[in-house]
């Protein structure tokens, strides 16, 4: 009897690597829209960041340096890759994404387009 | 009936019912009781332990974590790593909207007991792109050795 996976597996040809949600933060402003997320193990070579259109992919591989010999006894992080999709609205400058990591955490900006952002209308007395 | 649908591979309710037995044994509802000291899932930071014929290995994952807020302890065989985040998340205002709010702020502590054949006074602790990797060595009686036999006949 196959396993849902395996079945999965045969009928799509793609295997279905076990991928962690990391935790995110997202606040809105007038400039645009920030994400922090959490990547623990994760550098600035092993993140992938992704637009597809008007989805925007954050992806990265985690490594921890254990040793090769290492064998587990207890688990509650059981995968070392991270991935979370979001989609975009239009009104945001997706060629523009300013991205960097540190210490694990990733903070990026996706800045409005600039006929976008909030404008003040001058109302004349007519 | 219901004897024939529980037997069907991946259909609903025995994924159902498998999901509530894992989740009575973390709790340690159904008999197998679980580690005085574990936490449901979503504690910050996650913790996992390993061991090698020379030491062991504990890896906490806490990122952005100010070292100077980091403290890491053992006391009579528990290792204690606490500390506190400090949330980027400013106040909610008229310039601001806040859409998702997940990640952990605040003090966190978290406690694992460790066996008694590790030495505590050689302790190794790393933190390196947000994992925090310690280190104890065993003690060296404990390690595995091997034996000669002496042949007597």
């Amino acid at each position: 009897m196959d396993t849902k996976q395996e079945i999965a597996r045969r009928e799509t040809g793609v295997s279905e690597a076990a991928a962690l949600v990391p935790p995110v933060d997202v606040i809105e402003d007038d400039a645009g829209i920030t994400v922090t997320a959490d990547l623990p193990g994760v550098t600035k070579d092993s993140l992938v960041m992704r637009v597809d259109g008007d989805t925007l992919t954050i992806e990265g591989q985690a490594s921890l340096g254990e040793s090769q010999t290492i064998e587990p006894v207890y688990a509650e992080v059981r995968a070392a890759h991270y991935k979370r999709s979001f989609t975009l609205s239009r009104e945001l400058d997706t060629a523009n994404i300013d991205a960097a990591i540190k210490d694990g955490v990733l903070k990026l900006h996706v800045p409005k387009l600039e006929q976008a952002r909030p404008r003040r209308i001058e109302v004349k007395a007519g | 009936m219901y004897g024939s649908l529980m037997r069907l591979p991946g259909d609903f309710f025995a994924d159902l019912s498998e999901l509530q037995r894992q989740v009575e044994q973390l709790v340690g509802a159904r008999g197998w009781p679980s580690s005085i000291r574990a936490v449901g899932r979503g504690a910050f930071p996650a913790l996992n332990m390993g061991t090698t014929a020379e030491a062991v290995e504990i890896y906490a994952f806490a990122p952005g974590v100010d070292l100077g807020k980091l403290e890491v302890s053992i006391d009579k065989g528990l290792l204690t790593i606490a500390g506190e985040r400090q949330s980027d998340v400013p106040d909610e205002s008229d310039k601001l909207n806040v859409y998702a709010r997940e990640r952990f702020a605040g003090t966190f502590r978290r406690v694992m007991s460790l066996s008694d054949d590790v030495d505590s006074t050689r302790v190794d602790a790393t933190y390196r792109n947000g994992v925090l990797r310690i280190v104890i060595p065993r003690r060296e009686e404990s390690k595995p050795r091997r034996i000669d036999v002496k042949d007597m006949g």
